[in-house]
């Protein structure tokens, strides 16, 4: 489904991707963990067009998409729930989730996504600025699935959220990409988390992808040590 | 009884002046932030084209509608050409608009000369005891409140405005949300102008039609916009209401120059006591 050779990218001279190469077969959930600065959210701001490519290539659904904007990713079927998890702090949540059906064709899908997201059915009419942190998370992730996308860019949805909130969240997540049938891509610093959720585990450091391990092997403290130096 | 007909004519007149000069100015300036120093221009445009349509034999209200869709698109061009590479510059926004003021002033004085073209105030006057209040004062009243629900309920229930409001909170989001950023800021600044048009379309058969027509209006809309506060139509609304009653009054009793000043004057004290505007504590609304 996703297919990314030789990627390079960065903020202005300085290079943060140094040549990433990847694939993610449909249906498959694939972390990516690495220290900070390595390159985590970069690769995910580039593969969903915020950042442009300098070098490589990126294919979705067979087609190259590395010279295509955000919004036509998007379109395209790659949905991105980004760190911090950027709420629309002003609108109602349902009007959050009306945000991200909005291009798509076809009934709506918010009522299904409330009967997989519980929690918000309270909320519909609160404000999305007034949620707690694991409440937002939830209508990110919500949000961004409305729209149905193919895969889906995940960028550290526990960063911030107090532990017993986590373990929800991981059940959530459990229970849509399930549901759903999703490919993701998650970007994660907590290791619990990471291994309950991903197939397989792709190491990055200064921009490269230096290994892939098995999310059992996050379990084991001599690769979390030669790796991730925790 | 008649003056008291009297005064609310002049509240009602003043508070439609102030919605229709302002209502542009909230969604260009209250909503996306761009601070277009080329706003009174843009109204001075529709005042033009409102009266060379109007002189070439077509009905005022048809022409109005013109000076609409005209402005509107003239909107959308500047956007591409000059505002869509100045988002989140506001000094170079600011150098760039006062340049493009001082080019459309220049421009339409050479074309048109510094003389005062007139379109005739249709519809006459309705007297009240010892005063004649005009009806196209009346329409300018009903024209800003048809105006401003029409724009409200635009922005609050349709999908457009949903994703006009969405976008201008978070421009990223939405495009990872598959909208198209760059197209809803172009309409959205088309939208804007066009509502500044239309002002200078409606006010031109009360005040003329003459180059520097806009800079007599744009302090008040700025003044309107700002004291509003952070709700662009909301704080519009309650700013307009605000600042049309004090100057009607004061106007009647007084002089337009004495109502401008105590205007001016309630602004700087309000701006002081709610540095945040009028609805700056409020959470709700648009």
């Amino acid at each position: 489904m996703l297919e990314v050779r030789g990627l390079r990218a960065g903020y202005g001279r300085i290079q943060i991707l140094d040549g990433i190469d990847l694939s993610l077969a449909q249906g498959t959930v694939v972390g990516v963990l690495g220290h900070n600065g390595m390159g985590k959210t970069t690769l995910l701001r580039t593969l969903i067009g915020e950042l442009r490519a300098e070098q490589g290539e990126i294919r979705f659904d067979g087609a190259d998409v590395t010279q295509l904007g955000m919004h036509r990713r998007a379109r395209r079927g790659i949905g991105y729930v980004p760190q911090g998890r950027d709420i629309y702090a002003q609108l109602t949540v349902m009007e959050n989730l009306k945000m991200g059906e909005m291009v798509r064709g076809g009934a709506s899908a918010i009522a299904e996504m409330i009967e997989y997201c519980p929690i918000l059915e309270p909320l519909l009419e609160r404000r999305g600025g007034a949620l707690s942190g694991g409440e937002q998370q939830i209508l990110a992730l919500a949000r961004c699935l409305v729209g149905r996308p193919k895969l889906l860019l995940l960028d550290e949805p526990t960063e911030g959220i107090q532990p017993s909130i986590v373990e929800k969240i991981q059940a959530q997540l459990q229970a849509l990409t399930a549901a759903l049938g999703l490919t993701v891509l998650l970007v994660e610093q907590n290791l619990q988390f990471i291994a309950a959720l991903a197939e397989r585990v792709l190491i990055i450091q200064k921009g490269r992808i230096v290994t892939t391990i098995a999310p059992e092997q996050l379990h084991d403290k001599a690769v979390v040590d030669e790796y991730l130096g925790i | 009884m008649d003056q008291v007909a009297n005064y609310l004519f002049q509240i009602g007149f003043s508070f439609s002046i102030f919605i229709l000069i302002s209502l542009g100015l909230a969604v260009i300036f209250g909503m996306m932030r761009v601070i277009n120093l080329a706003q009174g221009e843009f109204l001075m445009l529709g005042a033009y084209f409102c009266t060379i349509c109007n002189q070439a034999g077509i009905a005022l209200w048809l022409s109005i509608i013109f000076a609409a869709l005209a402005v509107g698109l003239f909107g959308m061009i500047v956007e591409r050409l000059l505002i869509q590479w100045l988002y989140g510059r506001v000094i170079d926004t600011l150098l760039a608009t006062w340049g493009l003021s001082l080019f459309l002033v220049g421009g339409v004085t050479t074309i048109f000369g510094p003389q005062t073209e007139s379109v005739a105030a249709p519809l006459g006057n309705v007297p009240v005891g010892d005063f004649g209040i005009p009806v196209y004062g009346l329409v300018l009243i009903a024209v800003a409140f048809v105006l401003l629900a029409a724009v409200y309920a635009f922005w609050r229930y349709t999908p457009y405005g949903l994703i006009v409001r969405g976008t201008m909170q978070n421009p990223k989001i939405s495009a990872a949300l598959g909208i198209n950023r760059s197209l809803v800021y172009m309409l959205t600044f088309g939208f804007g102008s066009a509502l500044t048009g239309l002002a200078g379309a409606v006010l031109t058969p009360i005040v003329g039609t003459y180059p520097t027509l806009g800079i007599a209006y744009i302090a008040k809309a700025f003044i309107t916009v700002i004291s509003g506060g952070h709700l662009p139509l909301l704080g519009t609304i309650s700013a307009a209401s605000l600042f049309g009653t004090i100057d009607g009054v004061v106007a009647t009793i007084s002089t337009s120059v004495a109502g401008e000043m105590t205007v001016l004057f309630v602004a700087i004290v309000l701006l002081r006591l709610l540095p945040l505007g009028i609805t700056g504590r409020l959470n709700r609304g648009v």
